[in-house]
Parts: C-alpha cells; structure tokens; sequence
C-alpha cells in the first residue's frame, strides 16, 4: 500500500492544472465559478481549447485522438479541470457517441464524423429516452422502417439535453418489432436539420431550457448512417452507458462548490459576521467534508485499482454518493443564502450577491442529477443484484 | 498510488483469519469465552503471539518485529470479522504504544519484548467517569524526592483488573504525565465488571499509589498520548470495518435464505435497497479509514495522522451505526436474539463508535477547524 502519486502522475496532474488554469478563457472559468449556465459558444470554445491541446478526448482509441492514459491520469484530468472550473468536454460527443463509432462503425463513418466530434464542429444530442421508455429503456417504440437505402424514422425522444443546440442526434431506434424487446434495436445517427423534425422545448423547475422533446416524423435517414450492424444498437448502448467509469462522481466540482460554499459562509451572517460560529452550519460543513472525503477515495480506490480492466465493485458507489453530495452541496448553499435566495429575478443592480441569487436555480435544477445516467434507484438495484447477490 | 495488500500482507491476513476462524468458527464460541473472566481466551492470545501478531507495530531492537500500520489494520480487521474478544487495540495499539513512543530504552526492553511474547498483558488507564473525552485528567501525580505517586479514580479502564501492567495518563505540574504502575502497588483497587459487548471494564481507584514515570520523569507526555490515540482510534477503524463487513455478509445470506409470504425476503425492494445502502457505508467507510492507515504509514506530521484518525472515526461512526441499527432491522426478531450473531456485531461497534472519541466528538472538533482549509486533500 502506497498513498503518495508516483513522479510521473505528479508532474502530470502540474501539467493538467497549468493547462486548466491558463488555456481555458477566462470567462467561461469565470461563468462557472459563478454557478451560471455556459452559452453554446462557451461550450465549444472550451473543448476546442482541449482539443487542440490534444486533451479533449482522451478515452478515446489513439489513432483517433485518444491518449493512452492511465486510470489514474484519467481521473486527474477530470479533476483538475473541474477544480479550475472547467466544463468537461461536452458528454455526447465525447463519452457516449465518439467511443461507440470509434469501437463499432465502419471506416468510412469513423472518418466522416470522429474529427467533427472531437473538435465539437458537430455537438450531438442523445435520443434514447422516450415518454415511455426511462429507466426501462428498452421498452423504446420510435420505429425506422427500411425503404430503399434509407429508413424512414417516426416517434418520439424526450429529456433530449440541449437538444436546442444540436446538429446531429445519435438514437436507438426499433428495426424490429417481431423479436425481443431488447434485439430489435439500432444505433442510427440522424441529421437534425432533416425534414419532419422537430425540437420542442421542456420548460423545468427552475425556470431553465436544458432539456427537449424531439418528434420524428417519417424522417428519411440515409442507411449509411446506421452505426455497426442493424438490431445490434441495444449491445452499443449498453457499451455506451458502461464504458465511463471515470468521472462518474463529480468529485472535483462538488469539491470546488462546497469550498465556494464555506468561503461565502464567512461574511455570510448578520452584519457580515460568520456563519461559521453558527456550531449548526458548523458541522454541516465538516460532515459534508468529511463525506466527500469518503467518496473522493473511494473514485481513487476504483482509479488505482482497475488495472486489470474489471471495474472495482465500489465504482457503483460513484455515482449513487457522487449525485447525494452534490445534491447536498447545492442545498447548503441555499440554507446559507436563506431570504436572499429569493432573489433569482434580481437585475444587475441587486444587493444580493450573485452566488445568492444563483442558490435556488442550481438546488433545484440538480434535482436532476440522482435521476439522470441510471437513477439512484436504478444504483441500488445493480448494487443489491450484481454486488450483493439480492435478486428478486 | 496503491490502496491493496502485497503477497506478504496477504499472507498475514490469511493466517490471522484462519486461526480466529478456528477459535470464533460460531458466536457460540464467543458467548463461552466473554462469559468467564477476563472475557478473552489466554490460548487464543498466546497463538496470536506465536504468529508474531502481538509484536507487529514494534522496533525489533524492542522485541517487535518491525512491521508497520498496514499490517495492524489487518490483524484489526480479522478481530473485528469475528469480533475476537481479545484486547488487541487495547493492549498492543494503545497501551503497547505509550510504551514503545515514551518509554525509556529500558522500560521498552521490559515491557515491549514480554507484550509481543504474549507475556504481558497491559492495559491504559486513561478515560474518567463524568469526564468524556477530555484530555486533562483528574488522576493527580505527587512527586515526593524521586518517588511518584498517583491519586483519583479512572472508570471505564478497558481490560483495566485482568491487565498484568496499568500505563495511566495523570496531572502533573505542566501537563499530563503517563506512570506505570504494578498491579500489586499498594493503594490500588480494581473492581472488573462486564460490558455491553462482552468485554470487560474496571473501576480502578488509586489511594497515593507508587508509579513509576513512563520515560523521562516529570514531561509532559500530551502528544505521545494523541499519537497512541490516533494510532488506536484507526485500528478500531479496521476492526469496525471487519464487523461491519461481517454484519453485511451475514444480513445479505439472511434476504437470501428467509422466507416469507412463500418467497425469500430479497424479493422485496424495500429491503435490498436498504442493503445496497448499507453496502454504500461500508465502502466510504473503508475509503476513509485505510487513507488514515496510508496517512500514518507515509511519516507525515502528526498533525495530518491526528486529523486523518478523526476523519476516519468520524467515517466509521455513521457506518457503524447505520449498518448495525440495519443488520438488526432487516433480520427482525432473529437480530435481537443473544443466540445469534448480528447483535453482538451491533454491541461491538456501538463499543468501538464511544471508545476514544464517538462521531459527534470528532465531528465538534473537525467543525472547529474548518478555517484552517480551504479544501480537504487526501494527497500529500
């Protein structure tokens, strides 16, 4: 047993944290520090800058700009970019779809977009769930009827993130009704700006635009966009969800956001005196922590020690723990900012401070965080069945 | 980076399960042995030194074998699986410790080699009635020419009237010093009874009692005393660990095998999730408590090993009731019964949350130093 980083990590986690916090523009450093929502052209400036430093896709195969990165390196990279308040390289692009055509789509498709979705000259929205298809997703019923040497696509995908921004969608469509639910799926990339579909936005809690409905509506889709073999989509899916074992657990930016937290609570009390003293807010702080502590080594337990390619059980506590404290954190934030959270529609010229202002609309849209990516149900169903060999 | 046990270590861990396997195969076993004084079984002890486990943490130049905090973690947490009544936190961390730490060379070579030899069984007089967890105590020490003697009372002392030595923390002018002190001295009373867990405590009363100083005479020994603390608050750690892995096992064989209602318990969500979330405990349990091993394995400063112990106590609190309180809950009535298992395992590490310092205590203190950081870093 060892606790220290080798020299080699340590000069790698310098090079990551120069990198995070001199190479990413300032501003979007800046809007995330102070808890706002990044515009579409920060997005993709940002993964830009990762990827023409090479460092936007690293999970990816090498011969596509992917680094031979340790476990380990690559967890230091999602850590200190998220503690240099750095959005990671946009999910779609780059932990679900990229990895899924770089392993099973043909040359000529891995050549078509795999540059594009790199650089995020494509940013691609997810179509797999639908109204009645969540957690139970292979229950889908969006149909693609082949015609000729397109498919012809009709139904309906929803909680699509920031479907408004995108250029392509990657679906799981049903080619065939007449098998198992689960073998009659295909991986079909779709074109957004084809003709029959639309994008309508779902307004949430927290008064944001984030995620949409998208109707098809007989979509013609050219059949070379179809990814790996027909019906083989439910094998690619489950390699999509599965193959993200690092930075399940937003360890770095719970990290950067409780200690913005503590920092705030400072001045925070009547008359600018610290909540600190409050022996209440006190303990919150330090349990919370403590808490994520506990939950950082755990994701460097799994890092350390899943060299063999098995994931380490305790992986499934990533994401379970990992969305509790975060959760938690942003629920701190509004009990620090008590009536002064009241203040989201506040103009430019409020007296509330701004992190107050912001604690409401983050408590509320991270709500989201234990139901998306497998529910937290969903975790305690896989850690029960597959861990402790509870099946019901 | 490496949180796993080499081949050696895993050697070790195989031979201590394999023995305490042996002597705790059932609770059975255990009920024999805490029922009769002193609460622990003299053979199982003496095996444990013939396989050097006794000697472990100590300089070979002391009669040790010059193993490290790595290899206590897994004697601990092999007593905790089976929660072996022996007093290994108590006599050779804690105890065991003060000696080797404020010891002089020959009080070392006395006490030390006869401990690892499983000759000597010491026990450290430390916690007061009425007084919690505070580190002033009221046990004076007198200085009379060069003759020491000690007065006060100390009650819970773990182990406290079958100890064959008694380290005892006292009032001194500039501090608290630690005095050794011969179980037949004079003035000295020790009354055992039994606690909750099948152990056993004393009630050990000193009346101008002889002691003799532990290491330089007159010094204030607070921080050797921390030290041996910290070291011992994260071997319970990993005996916790041991008994709450065992708890969990044994919880997860019962949804397995308990029917009701024609069909086994794990058919009801409700009840496997509540194991999932006990599986979830262990787990950030186990993170935080074999950081604090790798804490004070590193050398660092007393300080890190010191905050790194409360942390893990802290860790092991919330776990340590939230998997017991559920062990029992999820066996229903079975779980509150003295014939089986899963309530002794509850007794335990409800023991080991109040010995040394429980959650609240150390989340107090950890509350206290929240402006020395702007974030927790578990990296050197």
């Amino acid at each position: 047993m060892k606790l220290q980083l080798s020299d080699e990590d340590i000069a790698f986690r310098e090079e990551m944290r120069t990198f995070f916090t001199t190479q990413i523009p300032q501003d979007i450093r800046d809007t995330v520090a102070a808890r706002r929502e990044l515009s579409k052209d920060q997005i993709v400036r940002s993964m830009q800058a990762m990827n023409a430093a090479g460092i936007a896709v690293p999970n990816w195969p090498v011969e596509w700009g992917g680094k031979d990165w340790t476990p380990l390196q690559r967890h230091i990279w999602h850590e200190e970019m998220q503690l240099a308040g750095v959005m990671p390289p946009l999910a779609f692009n780059a932990s679900m779809v990229g990895p899924v055509i770089a392993a099973f789509g043909s040359q000529e498709i891995k050549e078509r977009f795999l540059p594009k979705t790199a650089n995020l000259d494509i940013w691609w929205s997810q179509g797999f769930s639908e109204p009645d298809a969540g957690s139970d997703l292979a229950s889908l019923r969006t149909t693609a009827v082949k015609e000729g040497d397109e498919y012809v696509v009709n139904g309906q995908k929803t909680w699509t993130t920031l479907g408004q921004y995108g250029d392509w969608i990657f679906t799981l469509v049903r080619t065939d009704p007449d098998v198992k639910k689960q073998a009659g799926i295909s991986f079909l990339l779709i074109d957004m700006t084809s003709p029959g579909l639309t994008v309508r936005p779902i307004e949430l809690i927290d008064g944001g635009h984030e995620v949409n409905e998208v109707f098809f509506d007989n979509v013609r889709v050219p059949a070379e966009n179809l990814v790996g073999e027909e019906n083989k989509g439910w094998d690619y899916a489950k390699f999509l969800l599965g193959n993200e074992r690092v930075g399940v657990a937003p360890v770095g930016s719970t990290k950067r956001t409780l200690a913005q937290a503590k920092e705030y609570a400072k001045t925070a009390g009547a008359g600018g005196t610290s909540l600190l003293d409050d022996p209440l807010v006190a303990a919150q702080i330090a349990e919370l922590e403590n808490d994520l502590l506990a939950l950082e080594l755990t994701a460097l337990r799994v890092v350390a020690n899943s060299a063999d390619g098995k994931p380490h059980p305790a992986s499934s506590v990533l994401k379970l723990q990992g969305t509790v404290l975060q959760q938690a954190v942003t629920e701190l934030w509004v009990d620090l900012a008590g009536p002064n959270a009241l203040a989201t529609g506040a103009a430019d010229g409020s007296d509330v401070p701004d992190l107050a202002r912001v604690a409401t609309t983050n408590y509320l849209n991270y709500r989201k965080a234990s139901i998306y990516g497998g529910s937290n149900e969903v975790q305690r169903q896989i850690i029960a069945g597959t861990i402790l060999g509870l099946r019901g | 980076m490496d949180f796993t046990l080499d081949s050696e270590q895993t050697a070790l861990r195989d031979a201590v399960r394999g023995l305490l396997g042996k002597a705790y195969g059932s609770s059975e076993d255990r009920r024999t042995v805490t029922k009769t004084d002193p609460g622990w079984d003299e053979k199982t002890w003496q095996r444990l030194a013939e396989m050097g486990a006794l000697g472990l943490p100590f300089a070979e130049e002391d009669g040790g074998f010059g193993a490290g905090p790595v290899e206590v973690s897994i004697v601990a947490e092999e007593i905790g699986r089976v929660i072996a009544p022996e007093p290994y936190v108590e006599a050779v961390v804690l105890a065991g410790g003060l000696v080797a730490a404020a010891g002089t060379a020959e009080q070392r070579a006395e006490i030390i080699g006869a401990l690892a030899e499983g000759q000597l069984v010491p026990a450290f007089a430390h916690t007061e009635p009425g007084n919690r967890y505070s580190e002033v105590p009221t046990v004076t020490a007198t200085k009379d020419g060069d003759a020491w003697t000690l007065s006060g009372v100390k009650e819970p002392v773990l182990g406290g009237a079958r100890a064959d030595l008694l380290i005892v923390s006292a009032t001194i002018d500039g501090g608290t010093g630690l005095f050794v002190v011969q179980p037949d001295a004079s003035g000295l009373t020790r009354t055992s009874y039994a606690t909750f867990d099948g152990g056993r405590a004393a009630h050990v009363a000193f009346d101008s009692t002889p002691a003799t100083p532990l290491g330089e005479p007159g010094a204030d020994q607070s921080d050797v005393i921390a030290s041996a603390v910290a070291a011992a608050q994260i071997a319970y750690g990993h005996e916790a660990l041991g008994a709450m892995a065992f708890a969990l096992e044994t919880t997860t064989e019962y949804l397995k095998s308990r029917k009701q209602f024609g069909v086994p318990l794990m058919t009801f969500q409700a009840l496997t999730f509540r194991a999932a979330d006990m599986y979830v405990s262990l787990e950030l349990a186990r993170s935080t408590v074999t950081w604090a091993t790798l804490v004070q394995l590193d050398g660092g400063d007393d300080a890190a090993v010191l905050e790194a112990a409360s942390r893990a106590k802290l860790q092991v609190s919330k776990a340590g009731r939230h998997i017991g309180q559920e062990a029992i809950q999820l066996h229903g009535g079975i779980g509150m019964t003295a014939e089986y298992s899963v309530g002794h395992y509850t007794s335990r590490l409800t023991a080991i949350d109040h010995a040394l310092g429980d959650g609240r205590h150390h989340l107090t203190a950890l509350s206290k130093t929240l402006d020395d950081h702007e974030a927790v870093e578990p990296l050197p």
